[in-house]
């Protein structure tokens, strides 16, 4: 903690390591929802990296039990710099006005700080934006032509998605824009750079036991279905951001925590010539960059999908443990025919995903299974998409979610996948649309005709995030919209 | 220029500073009520029972089943009270309720060991409850008659003959939605029990001298036996405001009961349940303009939805009749008021305190007829400015009204409209899926509480032996950059540079008697008493320096840490001239008091000068709409805005552009729903968390955005030339909607005017563009009427109260609202 250690003898599982620092006398990391949506809580863990060093990870302290921590490092805002040694991020938003009541600061402080310390952030030969010139877009000097600025990433490579998860209600966020942006490159004697060469601490198993539960985090996955075996009301936790609501918002409380995100067995991906094999355990971000653009249909899912941090936690196997009908995988992974692999103490199973969901937050999986890896078959289909409705751009759930994965020969439309989600009880695939493509040309009028059949798609309802109308509306267009933007290649709308 | 407004040479006002706590803020060491819990020995924590129903009465309520969860230490009940129960400033709001009001009422509260402990506890209270007939929406209570309070009635003119003698006549109906505060801290109270019985209550309040007496009312205590302090806020809003009284009772209550300190922090599912929003409402208009587009008549009523106790309403109410014209001369105006009671959280002040639902409905008036007009809304909008010897429709003389015009102008300018317009132009006609609009709006906003007598304040300046300097004022940080302001204008006036000068929390010990640090008043109330404070004191020092340097008082010069003769000459530093006051004897602190002169109203009539000046500004926005779902984009904002000679450009601009998004926010963004159904969860908030309830995020942030302040625009009537500035820019995000409205216009045939839901999520956009393709009318609107009788604005009744808050009434404890 901060470059010390800390004891963490008798927390819960229901503990947050944001409560536990904050009853640590850690009060930089505040609480603004308790669910992962403001990033007042956000908190710096050293993660590993694809090869063999450290990244630091920002995650929300709010939703993940502080057990999960166990012998790994954390940095919080006080770790980073002191009021007379400012850190270079937190001298940045400082000077520049990124503070006004300076709640969600120390949270964007952590976020920034993991995105200026990423590897691969393109080197700092921009010059620094002047504070005076509030308003104006930094000056586009970046020579990389991969990390070109645009209206999300600044001239230092700084990716705008990093502070995706962080809400600010004061400052409107031009200035903590203008922060980010000026980042030069860490210094060299700075510490917290000079870490990233080295591993991260290993996960080691463990076992806390608190007042009213026990977490517990197996070596390797024989030990983790054994325990699932000789507990069956164990919970699983993986990025614990389902989990973390749960407990924060309806006080879910659990006598046993089984703790899988690190296992390694689910933290594999491969890429063979049949099929890609991404780890249930891996986080999306882990994912994203490990795929690192060889299925385009989830890179283009991947920014939509929450916050990055919730994505440096979430899994895919905690997005299809909850069988909820609006995650945002599912219709990405359906249109792209991927197979569910769940373990249990008996063996695997493979389970085609739209076989997998049963009902309402029903699945097939057994009492005694997780799920080990998802399988997605090769070669994938060259015409892919993701769009998502929701009412803000970054960080909100679906109210309706489209995965398309096309294939067009000489402008016939020879296989059609479309996964929805937000229309039904499960997500779904839209049979009747893809019946209504297939073997047909790629054309205004047979898109018109399908666009029809697919807004019969699904039984949607009402709800605070969008009207059935809406809804049905929406799917309605989807094709369209696809259509538009593959026909003209114009980029369409927001 | 006014003494009060002239600055000296080398002034600290004026320089670009950043947040006087921006190191602490970065570091994660600036301090907030809830960070003092763990400093705290032996803490209580405090949970609400809340109910699970819109309206009804409590039949049973029996605490002992709390009593044996471990941990449980009491349960605090209206039988607690040893003063009075009831935490609002009408009396209107009893702290433990026998009738549930909105759902989520905290019925009781639960405290504990831990915060779990009381969690558990609040869960195992048993209430029975005998559900009521509840009213959620304000059509609704409108159609019951259910109204609270006074019903205002602003007129001027003759409104027939403005109707009868008019080339066009419209009329329409508009609703639109509140919005929550979200202030990222939430509400929260420490209190415990200092020596010989005195409360000593910590608390995110925006109103310590009201929290205090509220307090004491509930204690039964007299002031001085309850002080508060605020370290700052993580955020006010306005939502902390009058709210945070009842819980700092809550907190106080249970502190003298146990003898232990209480913290009370909600969580934000119970802070959204519990604590009042901004105000939606409801408006019913007509209106007239000449051939040549002037607008000749406006006769309107506005319906607020006060929700369940009136708090702030009335003034809220007020204030939205003073800013229904916005910058625009109305000849002959009539508007009423009233505030609907419905079983929901009772309303508050928030971020303009109504003017923005004032403004909003004469903006979607503008927007909805310049399309039938024929008149560009840019045109349109420029031709109805106020100009110089108009006088608003509660007659107060507008003054500077040609600051709205060379703000335009500017914006037009900088902003390169012109071109624009002719690329967005060529752009839809070659983008059939998308298009894009550019629209801009004005914003004029009264600067000043409407009730006079809020309009004073006091400040506390301790000038040590040392020459330090240590200040205290009656304002409140909530990260607004007032404490910062505040050090520049007494180093400004003390003649001595920002490090010489500290500041201390807010607290009622130190500065009695103070108003909110509402009204975007801060500034210029308490910026004017710690000016006075200051003051007094080098006057004092005057006499000193002038006997040490051999010159004439008058002829003495304090400047950046020297005290010297005008002119030049030697200097004396300023620790040695203090230490040799002291020595001298010489009082070297002072207090400092403050009121704004020259102001005058009448609630009851509706009529007066409640204002000491108008803040202007000017927005242009461009949005980009997508055909297939409605979702836009915010190309380009351009702002100049009007803060007179900025006392500290870094914090104003963050003011302008962070009130600027938070307005784009409430208008396209932020959806409260409520269950307006009739199962047993009617009345219960949908949106009431991060979650359902969506901010802005970066991605809302408009993607070049440019903001200036209006040059040359010393204000004489407030504190170094300056102009309050925390309400005013949150307007110029009307532009954003307006530019949403002409996007989902130009899908349809030229002239096309389109209605549009406030919020304009991108559901409501895309209703709007089938709209505008000629296809369904949006839900949830009211299309607009070409014609007389068209809408009929309901008049009041003849039983109707005039509007006429409690604190006019002589003998009444001052205490009602902005
Ligand atoms: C602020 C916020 C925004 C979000 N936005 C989105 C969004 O845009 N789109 C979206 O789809 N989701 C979103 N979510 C939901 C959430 O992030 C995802 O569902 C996430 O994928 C869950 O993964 P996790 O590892 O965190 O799961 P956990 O919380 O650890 O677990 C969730 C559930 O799955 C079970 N589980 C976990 N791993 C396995 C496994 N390997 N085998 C079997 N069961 C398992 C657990 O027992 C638990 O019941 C959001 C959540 C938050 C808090
Ligand atoms: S407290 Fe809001 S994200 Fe954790
Ligand atoms: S500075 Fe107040 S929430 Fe960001």
């Amino acid at each position: 903690m901060n470059g010390a250690p800390r004891a963490l003898d008798g927390t819960d599982p229901s503990t947050t390591i944001l409560d536990w620092l904050r009853a640590q006398g850690l009060t930089g990391a505040k609480e603004g929802c308790a669910e992962g949506e403001c990033g007042a809580c956000s908190i710096m863990v050293a993660r590993p990296t694809e090869g063999s060093g450290t990244q630091w990870t920002a995650i929300n302290a709010c939703l993940v039990p502080v057990a999960a921590l166990d012998g790994q490092e954390v940095v919080t805002s006080e770790g980073l710099g002191r009021p007379d040694a400012l850190h270079p991020v937190q001298r940045e938003m400082a000077v520049r006005g990124g503070s006004q009541c300076g709640y969600c600061t120390p949270g964007f402080i952590c976020s920034m700080a993991a995105e200026y310390y990423r590897e691969g952030r393109c080197a700092p030969t921009a010059a620094t934006p002047d504070p005076s010139q509030n308003g104006h877009e930094p000056a586009a000097t970046a020579n990389d032509p991969g990390n070109a600025p645009d209206h999300e990433h600044g001239p230092n490579g700084f990716d705008l998605h990093a502070l995706s998860g962080n809400l600010c209600r004061c400052t409107g966020y031009r200035p903590i824009r203008d922060a980010a942006y000026a980042l030069g490159a860490p210094a060299d004697d700075d510490p917290y750079a000079a870490r990233l060469a080295a591993a991260p601490p290993a996960a080691r198993a463990t076992r806390l036991d608190g007042a009213t539960g026990t977490y517990a985090r197996p070596g390797d996955l024989t030990e983790a279905l054994s325990l699932l075996a000789d507990h069956p009301d164990a919970v699983l936790v993986a990025g614990a951001t389902d989990w973390g609501v749960e407990v924060n918002i309806r006080g879910a409380r659990t006598p046993f925590a089984i703790g899988i995100d690190r296992l390694p067995e689910l933290r594999t991906l491969s890429v063979g010539d049949d099929s890609v094999e991404i780890g249930a355990a891996l986080s999306l971000s882990e994912v994203e960059r490990g795929l690192a653009g060889r299925v385009p249909l989830l890179d283009k899912m991947f920014p939509q999908f929450a916050s990055r941090l919730i994505r440096n936690g979430a899994t895919i196997g905690g997005n299809l443990g909850t069988g909820s009908p609006i995650g945002d995988t599912p219709p990405a992974l359906l249109a792209l025919e991927a197979l569910v692999v769940l373990a249990s103490a008996d063996g695997e199973r493979e389970v085609p995903l739209a076989d997998y969901f049963t009902g309402y937050r029903q699945t097939v999986k057994r009492e005694g299974e997780l799920i080990r890896a998802v399988r997605i078959p090769l070669p994938l289909s060259e015409v892919t998409a993701f769009h998502k409705i929701a009412k803000r751009r970054f960080d909100d759930i679906s109210s309706v979610a489209v995965g398309f994965a096309l294939d067009l020969r000489e402008g016939v439309v020879t296989k059609a996948r479309i996964g929805l989600g937000g229309v039904a009880a499960t997500p779904i695939r839209a049979l009747a649309t893809e019946a209504a493509l297939e073997g047909r040309a790629w054309s205004a009028d047979v898109v018109r005709e399908a666009a029809a059949v697919m807004r019969a798609e699904g039984t949607p309802m009402d709800d605070h995030r969008a009207s059935a109308a809406y809804r049905t509306a929406t799917l309605g267009t989807a094709l369209l919209k696809l259509h538009a933007e593959t026909a003209t290649q114009q980029e369409v709308g927001a | 220029m006014s003494a009060l407004s002239e600055r000296p040479a080398n002034p600290v006002v004026g320089q670009e500073i950043p947040h006087e706590a921006a190191s602490l803020h970065v570091t994660g060491e600036a301090l907030y009520t809830d960070d003092l819990a763990v400093r705290t020995h032996g803490i209580l924590h405090a949970h609400p029972v809340q109910a699970p129903h819109a309206h009804a009465r409590i039949t049973r309520l029996d605490p002992s089943p709390a009593l044996e969860v471990p941990g449980v230490v009491r349960v605090l009940t209206a039988e607690d009270v040893p003063g009075v129960n009831d935490a609002g400033v009408k009396h209107d709001e009893p702290l433990f309720p026998s009738e549930v009001m909105f759902f989520g009422h905290a019925v009781c509260w639960v405290l504990g060991e831990t915060l779990e402990a009381a969690r558990l506890g609040s869960l195992a209270v048993e209430v029975d409850y005998e559900p009521l007939p509840s009213l959620v929406t304000v059509h609704e209570a409108i159609e019951a008659g259910s109204f609270q309070g006074g019903q205002p009635h602003m007129e001027r003119g003759d409104i027939e003959a403005g109707f009868a003698g008019a080339a066009h006549v419209y009329s329409g109906e508009f609703e639109f939605a509140g919005q929550e505060h979200f202030y990222l801290e939430t509400h929260c109270s420490i209190a415990l029990v200092d020596e010989n019985g005195q409360i000593f209550v910590q608390s995110s309040t925006q109103h310590p001298t009201e929290t205090q007496d509220i307090v004491a009312h509930v204690l039964g205590l007299p002031s001085h036996a309850v002080t508060v302090q605020c370290l700052r806020m993580g955020g006010g809003f306005g939502g902390k405001e009058m709210q945070p009284h009842g819980y700092a009772a809550i907190a106080a209550l249970g502190s003298t009961l146990t003898g232990r300190p209480v913290r009370l922090r909600l969580n934000r599912t119970q802070d959204m349940t519990m604590s009042g929003k901004r105000h939606g409402f409801h408006a019913q208009w007509r209106v007239a303009f000449d051939d040549t587009g002037r607008l000749q008549a406006l006769d309107a009523t506005l319906t607020s939805d006060g929700g369940w106790s009136l708090d702030l309403s009335e003034p809220v109410l007020a204030r939205a009749l003073c800013h229904i014209d916005n910058a625009y001369w109305i000849p002959n105006v009539r508007v009423n008021g009233r505030i609907a009671k419905t079983h929901k959280t009772s309303q508050t002040a928030f971020r303009g305190f109504g003017g923005p639902q004032g403004m909003l409905v004469i903006e979607d008036i503008l927007g909805r007829c310049a399309p039938q007009l024929g008149i560009d809304p840019i045109e349109l909008r420029s031709r109805n400015f106020y100009v110089d010897g108009q006088s608003t429709p509660y007659g107060q003389p507008v003054r500077h009204p040609e600051r709205v015009a060379i703000c335009w102008e500017q914006v037009l300018t900088t902003g390169d409209v012109a071109t624009r317009k002719a690329d967005i132009a060529a752009y839809n006609a070659s983008h059939e899926h998308s298009k894009r609009a550019l629209a801009m709006t004005p914003v004029k906003f009264g600067i000043s509480f409407n009730f006079t007598s809020f309009n004073q304040a006091g400040a506390l300046v301790h000038v040590y032996k040392d020459g330090s300097v240590l200040i205290t004022h009656g304002g409140t940080e909530m990260g607004q950059g007032l404490h910062t302001k505040m050090l520049q204008v007494a180093a400004t006036t003390l003649g001595v540079p920002l490090s010489t000068v500290r500041l201390a929390p807010t607290r009622t010990d130190k500065v009695p008697n103070t108003s909110a640090t509402a009204a975007s008043s801060g500034a210029d109330l308490n910026g004017g008493a710690v000016k006075d404070a200051c003051e007094q004191i080098i006057e004092r020092l005057r006499a000193v320096a002038a006997g040490r340097l051999g010159v004439h008082p008058a002829d003495v010069r304090f400047s950046d840490g020297h005290v010297g003769k005008v002119g030049g000459g030697a200097t004396v530093p300023w620790a040695d001239l203090v230490n040799q006051a002291y020595f001298q004897r010489i009082q070297l602190w002072a207090a400092g008091f403050y009121r704004t002169e020259g102001l005058h109203w009448d609630s009851s009539a509706m009529h007066g000068s409640p204002f000491k000046y108008f803040s202007y500004g000017v927005a242009a926005s461009e949005v980009e709409v997508d055909e297939f779902t409605g979702a836009y984009r915010l190309r380009q904002v351009d702002i100049v805005h009007d803060v007179g000679d900025s006392l500290s450009p870094l914090v104003d601009i963050g003011q302008v552009e962070g009130a600027f998004v938070q307005g784009a926010g409430w208008l396209t963004l932020e959806d409260l729903r409520w269950d307006e159904s009739d199962r047993p969860s009617r009345g219960r908030l949908a949106t009431q968390a991060a979650s359902t309830y969506k901010l802005p995020s970066f991605s809302e942030m408009p993607e070049v955005f440019n903001v200036a302040l209006l040059e040359r625009a010393h204000e004489d009537g407030a504190v170094y030339g300056s102009k309050a500035v925390g309400e005013p820019p949150l307007m110029l995000a009307f532009s954003v909607r307006e530019a949403l409205r002409e996007a989902a216009a130009a899908f349809g045939p030229a002239g096309t005017s389109v209605d549009l839901a406030s919020p304009a999520t991108p559901e409501a956009v895309f209703w709007a563009v089938q709209e505008a393709r000629g296809g369904a009318e949006p839900p949830h609107m009211t299309a607009m009427v070409e014609g007389a009788p068209g809408v009929v604005p309901d008049q009041p009744g003849a039983d109707a109260a005039p509007l006429r808050p409690r604190s006019e009434q002589a003998a009444q404890p001052a205490r009602a609202g902005t």
